[in-house]
């Protein structure tokens, strides 16, 4: 699904992705950690192309990322994304934030792109908020919608940008609920958190970043059990 | 003359516009933005409220619009208006001649001072608009476009531009003095309107536009279905203000044959010699009008907040 090779990303002076690799298979869940500033969210808002990277190559469903003919449009079509500060439409309603780009991307008719909504809200149960502004709604339940939002494109690939880290602790189970199915219905997901829990249960591979470079990349039994690589055991006994 | 600049007050009033690439400011004192976000959003994140506080932009509402936070101007927005209409009320039923003639003789001006605001504010909210989606563009020539509009208008006088316009409108083609003046204001409340514009475009967080890019929308789509509906609501108080500003700028379009207030008055006056009485009038209507406009913006203001 997507293939990266020797991306580099700088910052003024500073390296924020220094020639990493890797690659997401298709239903692939991976999971990204890594301290604060190792540069996890950059790689993953790059292959949506929030981030334009400054070297290498980033082949998303086929569609090479760094080529002027590519619409970008179109990648993004494909890959969702939920952002840790959710990003709803606050001046449209939670069925509104979910119908828009589906009729204005999609090209789906009101009604259909309400019917798709409805289902998406059921599942992640917040039907009944449906006429609700987002304003209205407490932190938990926005992720949700926000997931929903994106899973109303149909998308082929989601990305998670630390999505419980705004949350309060109580609602970040409700969250991790909706990923979980989520994962469990083989959507292909690649997620940046500091939720190791869910790491370990949901993860077919995790990747552990430092200083703009992947440190170690294997299965959670691996990472969490037996790393092999000095700076991914200082991480663990630090937050585990 | 320093009242002759085409914004003049700015400097005594209001917080002025920071035009300073990057360096803007936006003073809605009105509230703060976080407050009308739910709890859980406030401390959503760390990045999220600094950006929020870089985006608090001054675009200089002055004292044009009294909040119901700032009782003191609220009354002395009360004591102005009511004393205004007293003051006119006394003078025309005590002194009918000359103040009863002057207020039967001027009103025709305040439809023309009506019509050059209303037409200069509709055309300004386009070159604004414009002008604003320029100077935040990423191409080069529209951006510099709009910045040289800018930088060309803030640098002269109103009175000029005016007379400027007039005379070069002239030399191409015959248009009536009105029209003259209204593309003039426009003009020059178009530049002012588009670093409002800016300013409100850019008071709607980065996470809006990444959102909306992230499902797919282009550019175009993304600025017309989620940052300008956003950006409305934080651009409509300082669009009232521009508008009062504009109706007060307005009576330097006497001085091209604009039969407007100011000019009704001053005919009146140079026939009747009544210099005092006159311009007396004149500014107890304009203080009238403009005190009245400000209340029903702020009313206007304060729906919009509660509608969010």
């Amino acid at each position: 699904m997507v293939e990266a090779t020797e991306i580099v990303k700088i910052y003024g002076s500073f390296r924020a992705l220094d020639r990493v690799s890797f690659d997401i298979y298709d239903g692939e869940k991976v999971v990204i950690i890594g301290p604060s500033g190792s540069g996890k969210s950059t790689m993953l808002r790059s292959i949506n192309r929030l981030e334009e990277i400054d070297g290498g190559r980033i082949v998303v469903d086929g569609m090479d990322l760094l080529d002027p003919r590519t619409d970008i449009t179109k990648v993004r079509e494909e890959v969702g994304m939920v952002f840790q500060s959710f990003n709803l439409f606050p001046h449209k309603t939670v069925l509104e934030n979910l119908t828009l780009a589906q009729i204005v991307v999609r090209k789906r008719s009101k009604k259909e792109a309400e019917e798709r909504a409805m289902v998406l809200l059921e599942k992640v149960g917040l039907v009944e908020k449906a006429k609700a502004y987002p304003g209205k709604l407490s932190g938990g339940q926005q992720q949700r919608v926000a997931i929903a939002r994106s899973l109303a494109m149909d998308p082929k690939l989601m990305l998670f940008d630390e999505p419980t880290s705004a949350l309060d602790p109580e609602m970040i189970g409700e969250v991790l609920d909706v990923m979980k199915d989520l994962a469990r219905d083989g959507m292909t997901m690649a997620v940046v958190t500091h939720e190791m829990g869910f790491a370990r249960e949901v993860a077919d591979r995790v990747i552990f970043m430092d200083a703009g470079r992947i440190v170690e990349e294997g299965t959670p039994e691996h990472f969490f059990t037996a790393p092999s690589h000095e700076r991914a055991k200082l991480f663990l006994s630090q937050i585990l | 003359m320093a009242a002759l600049e085409c914004r003049p007050y700015r400097s005594v009033l209001g917080p002025v516009i920071g035009f300073a690439a990057g360096s803007i400011k936006f003073n809605h004192h009105r509230r703060d933005s976080s407050d009308s976000l739910p709890p859980v959003r406030k401390r959503a994140s760390k990045r999220m409220t600094k950006e929020a506080k870089k985006q608090i932009i001054d675009v200089g509402d002055g004292a044009a619009i009294p909040r119901k936070s700032d009782r003191g101007l609220f009354t002395a927005w009360r004591i102005a208006f009511f004393g205004a209409i007293g003051t006119l009320g006394y003078l025309v039923t005590v002194k009918p001649d000359p103040y009863l003639n002057i207020l039967k003789f001027v009103p025709d001006g305040i439809l023309v001072t009506f019509q050059v605001t209303l037409g200069a504010i509709l055309l300004a909210i386009v070159l604004g608009l414009i002008t604003g989606l320029g100077r935040i563009s990423k191409n080069r020539l529209f951006n510099g476009a709009a910045s040289l509009y800018v930088e060309i208008i803030r640098g002269i006088p109103l009175l000029v531009q005016i007379f400027y316009i007039y005379y070069a409108l002239g030399r191409i083609v015959q248009v009536p003095a009105i029209l003259s003046a209204i593309i003039a204001m426009a003009v020059c409340y178009g530049a002012y309107m588009g670093e409002v514009v800016r300013a409100g475009i850019e008071s709607i967080a980065k996470g809006q536009q990444e959102a909306a890019l992230s499902l797919g929308m282009n550019q175009r789509q993304t600025m017309i279905h989620v940052i300008l509906p956003q950006a409305v609501k934080v651009i409509l108080p300082p669009v009232g203000n521009e508008f009062i500003a504009l109706l007060k700028d307005s009576s330097l379009v006497s001085i091209i044959a604009v039969a407007d207030l100011l000019r009704r008055g001053r005919e009146f006056a140079s026939e009747s010699f009544t210099y005092f009485e006159t311009y007396t009038v004149i500014a107890l209507i304009y203080l009238i009008i403009t005190l009245f406009l400000s209340k029903i913006i702020g009313v206007m203001e304060e729906r919009v907040s509660v509608n969010k």
